[in-house]
């Protein structure tokens, strides 16, 4: 009786915990196999522990070049989206202006529509531009379906920015150019960060839309595709290992700044 | 400031002149064009309920609303068209918009920098120590208790030595024992830097204790200007009787005048009104709402009735109810002439037989009586006032 | 669109009207909306209005081709591929349900009961976006597979026997049926139901579950009554934010599933990629677009939820 009241009483952190568990277990198994030694050419049944492929983790033809090149699209469409979204946001925030619902809704619509329709419709214009396929088509891709992200990000900083703060500023002899630079651009740094944040992962980890637009371009997504087809190599999971460490311990880095800083100033 | 000094004329004063200004939003009109000179280095106070007109007004003063009609003088220099970045005024902000991506010391000194003076550190510390903010120089707005940021907000704005400073509901935020001590504590800066304040609150007794003019708006209109015991013992409108404290009103004809004074009737009773108190259109037989403030009443039992001296108005009325509140008890009179009549008595001698049920003559001396318009709603300013406490 | 959503497009709180403060330059809106929109429209709109046009063609890759008005293509298109628009909405659907049931008490338990590991569970939950989702997927691969210890657990627990005799699996392998599309499929999409489901969960008061105990509600009825609906907004973002992309993957199906799996977006794919069949592609892809509208349309309106931007 009294394990079942326990049972009641944490139900929910049980089942959220299996759920976390969920999310991890592939992330696990990415880790645990990039130690393995595999015979053949697909990395899907443990053999035997071996440490080649993260001593050599440029060792396959290609995969290097094609995680450099998706980083490179990735900063770009980052700053690129970035840029134009913030620009919108403030202006759906800040102004009153014409045509305000057909430009809402041509912000959401690409959220709202399957990753495949933006691909095939966008292949479909640049085949009757007669586009050369690669880094730039990718580029306007990506900078296309972040755009509204970003959007979505900033915008909801700058609302629950107090309208008050930036009237201070014009009060206290600040001109529209300083008010911007001085106040409003600081106090939505946070938001625009998670915008450019967001973008940049949308980016780096795009699949389908860059794959009907690359042409003969490989991203680091379209390298892995196309391994899974013809092979696995270890590397590709020592990658995986890597930015997913490097992510969690760069987080975790500077939270503990941030939390050492505050328990200063306190 | 410095930027405006060169045109203005040398020798100009420095009231605050709004003349015929007024704002409307599409339909709705917020203020009706409406003239107001708050003289300079005076106290100005506008008192009225949410939704009045009054934070509007200040707002074009401090030029962050477009007025629709009217201009804005600072002595002899017209800053209706002028930005607000460019107006020699500056204001304390509701919940005072500190930035909180900077700390005090340059939340202070944002004003100074932005006019490009370099060396700021012995002004920002120097007006720190003015509100007693010293230590607190490095944290950041969130740092600080709701008083502390309320001083830093005052500080930013004074630093800059605006020719007018403008408060919108500086204390709104703060808790009761709190507000007592900043209305001490504005006034006395006020006194000291000797610049023009115009205040905007909700909370009369703020506005009293502070304010040397107070002009009371209601419905995007000033009902009345004057100093605050004057509007208290004088109000011309049953908004400004109900609004600034109670008043209890009994309505009364007009039966004659002489010597100064009118005579009405009430109920059968006399009641006398000095012509001087009176608003109201004095035709005989015509309508007057006659007013008493609670406080100014005596409260006889029935029984001792002969004792009241001749000459005081006095009319009879049964205690509905009593409340005892330590300095004084307060009576609800039903009474023929009026239901619900306040009165409340000092607690200096306590009759033990004063309590409901009894039967009592309510007396006081005439000079206390004003008259009002009886074609105005009674309880105008009653229910704005309990809106606000809710 | 497996990735890091930092800000999920939730509604946001319902701001008192302010009017925008007034500014001098009547044209600064137009100018800082300018680049951004001709972006989309140029990038996204007008792509869809020519693939619209592509859908109406007709001709051959290499004599080039025509608008005809051939409206065919549509029907073509449709009663060839039925049972693929059947399986995407299907599967999405059962997808997006799973992730609910799987997501919300994970977003409860970080909005409520993690205390001082809330932080480090929401890094949990989004670190994962790092490894790429193709590499996470291929993972899913070997968890499956035929004989591992998820296999033989299911089956030695009978299990496969039962979701084989409802068609969700095949014999004693998980791997390449409907179930290992749709547990891919709510792995991929998790994440899209669980931020958004906390953001709205962690902005109701937990005042309101001690207020709701202290008018005589049980737990479950707090939760009925209270939680559940307040945390609406997150629940419709969520589930869009699943089905959606879901309906439209191609990915799980390819990697985790057979060609009895195949969903519409796979059909795009290989008509656009491989057949070379513009017309019928575009049609599908025309079909999926208005349906995927329709659904989102009517389910907003349904949920009362209208500004998601």
């Amino acid at each position: 009786m009294a394990f079942v009241n326990w049972l009641k009483r944490h139900l929910v952190v049980i089942a959220g915990l299996l759920t976390l568990a969920y999310l991890l277990l592939p992330n696990v198994v990415v880790t645990v196999f990039s130690f393995n030694n595999p015979k053949g050419r697909f990395n899907y049944t443990w053999q035997e522990f071996s440490t080649e492929a993260w001593q050599d983790p440029c060792g396959v033809s290609g995969l290097c070049a094609s995680l450099s090149l998706s980083l490179q699209i990735a900063l770009w469409a980052t700053l690129g989206a970035t840029l134009l979204g913030t620009m919108i946001a403030f202006a759906l925030v800040r102004y009153r202006f014409r045509a305000r619902g057909a430009v809402n809704s041509l912000i959401f619509l690409p959220m709202a529509m399957p990753e495949v329709v933006m691909a095939a419709s966008l292949l479909t214009l640049f085949l009757n531009m007669g586009a050369q396929l690669g880094f730039w088509t990718i580029l306007i891709a990506h900078i296309m379906f972040c755009l509204s992200f970003v959007v979505v990000a900033v915008k909801a900083r700058v609302m629950s920015m107090d309208p008050r703060l930036e009237q201070a500023a014009q009060d206290l002899y600040a001109g529209p150019v300083q008010t911007f630079l001085r106040v409003t651009l600081p106090i939505a740094a946070p938001g625009i960060a998670a915008g450019a944040l967001l973008a940049f992962a949308l980016s780096f980890d795009d699949f389908i839309i860059t794959n009907f637009n690359a042409g003969s371009t490989v991203t680091f997504p379209m390298f892995v595709w196309g391994s899974a087809q013809r092979g696995t190599p270890v590397q590709i999971n020592v990658i995986g290992t890597a930015m997913f460490v490097l992510a969690v311990s760069l987080v975790l880095v500077s939270m503990l700044i941030g939390n050492r800083r505050n328990r200063q100033k306190a | 400031m410095k930027t405006t000094k060169d045109t203005t004329a040398p020798g100009d004063s420095g009231d605050v002149r709004l003349t015929g200004i007024g704002k409307t939003y599409g339909a709705f009109t917020a203020v009706h064009p409406l003239d107001l000179t708050v003289p300079e280095g005076s106290f100005f106070a506008l008192l009225g309920a949410s939704g009045c007109g009054k934070t509007t007004t200040l707002r074009m003063i401090a030029g962050l609303e477009e007025p629709t009609s009217g201009t804005v003088h600072l002595g002899d220099q017209d800053v209706t068209a002028l930005p607000p970045y460019k107006r020699p005024v500056n204001t304390v902000f509701q919940s005072y918009a500190l930035f909180p991506h900077l700390d005090i010391f340059e939340n202070v000194a944002f004003g100074l920098r932005r006019r490009g003076i370099r060396s700021v550190k012995k002004q920002v510390e120097e007006m720190l120590e003015l509100v007693q903010l010293g230590e607190q120089a490095r944290k950041k707005p969130h740092q600080l208790s709701g008083g502390q940021q309320q001083r830093v907000a005052v500080a930013r704005a004074l630093i800059n030595h605006p020719k007018v400073l403008l408060l919108d509901e500086p204390l709104g935020a703060l808790d009761l024992k709190l507000r007592r001590q900043m209305q001490l504590e504005l006034k006395r800066i006020q006194t000291e830097v000797g610049i023009t304040f115009v205040h905007v609150t909700h909370d009369q007794e703020e506005a009293m204790t502070m304010a040397d003019t107070v002009a009371v708006m209601n419905a995007g209109r000033v009902e009345q200007l004057g100093a605050p015991a004057d509007l208290y013992e004088n109000p011309r409108t049953t908004f400004v009787a109900n609004f600034l404290g109670t008043s209890n009103f009994i309505e009364a004809e007009v039966d004659s005048a002489s010597g100064g004074e009118l005579v009405l009737r009430a109920g059968g009773g006399k009641l006398i009104l000095p012509e001087a108190r009176n608003s109201a259109p004095t035709t005989t037989g015509g309508k007057v709402l006659v007013g008493v403030r609670p406080e100014k009443i005596s409260l006889t039992h029935a029984d001792d009735a002969g004792g009241i001296p001749a000459g005081r108005n006095r009319i009879t009325g049964r205690i509905a109810g009593a409340g005892f509140i330590g300095v004084s008890t307060q009576f609800v009179v039903d009474s023929p002439v009026c239901a619900d009549f306040e009165v409340y008595v000092q607690n200096i001698d306590r009759d033990p037989r004063l309590v409901p049920g009894a039967e009592v003559v309510l007396h006081w001396n005439p000079a206390h009586t004003f008259g009002l318009d009886a074609a105005q709603d009674i309880d105008a300013g009653v229910e704005t006032v309990e809106e606000e406490v809710a | 669109m497996a990735t890091l959503t930092q800000a999920p497009p939730v509604a946001p709180p319902p701001a008192p009207e302010k009017r925008p403060p007034r500014r001098r330059g009547r044209w600064t809106p137009y100018l800082l909306l300018l680049p951004g929109l001709l972006w989309l429209l140029v990038f996204f709109a007008l792509p869809v209005i020519y693939q619209a046009s592509t859908s109406v063609q007709t001709g051959s890759l290499e004599q080039g081709y025509e608008v005809t008005w051939h409206f065919a293509t549509y029907w073509e298109a449709l009663s060839e591929y039925w049972p693929q628009f059947v399986r995407s909405v299907l599967y999405a659907a059962s997808a997006t349900v799973l992730c609910l049931l799987l997501g919300y008490p994970l977003a409860y338990l970080i909005a409520f009961r993690a205390g001082r590991w809330r932080n480090l569970i929401m890094i949990l939950v989004i670190a994962p976006f790092f490894t790429s989702f193709l590499i996470r997927t291929l993972a899913w691969k070997t968890i499956l597979a035929d004989g591992g210890p998820v296999v033989d657990a299911l089956n030695a627990l009978h299990v496969l026997d039962v979701t084989a005799w409802l068609g969700w699996t095949a014999g004693d392998r998980v791997l390449a049926t409907p179930l290992a599309v749709v547990c891919g499929l709510t792995y991929n999409f998790l994440p899209f139901m669980i931020l958004p489901l906390y953001t709205s969960l962690e902005r109701i008061d937990p005042r309101l579950h001690e207020a709701a105990n202290d008018l005589y509600a049980k737990p479950s009825t707090t939760f009925r009554r209270v939680t559940f609906p307040l945390s609406m907004p997150g629940v419709v973002s969520g589930t869009l934010l699943t089905f959606i992309p879901a309906s439209g993957d191609y990915i799980n199906s390819d990697l985790l599933g057979s060609t009895d799996t195949r969903m519409v977006g796979n059909v795009i794919q290989s008509q656009f990629l491989r057949i070379l069949d513009y017309p019928t592609a575009a049609a599908l892809s025309f079909i999926l677009m208005a349906a995927i509208l329709a659904i989102v349309t009517l389910y907003i309106r349904k949920s009362g939820t209208e500004d998601l931007v």
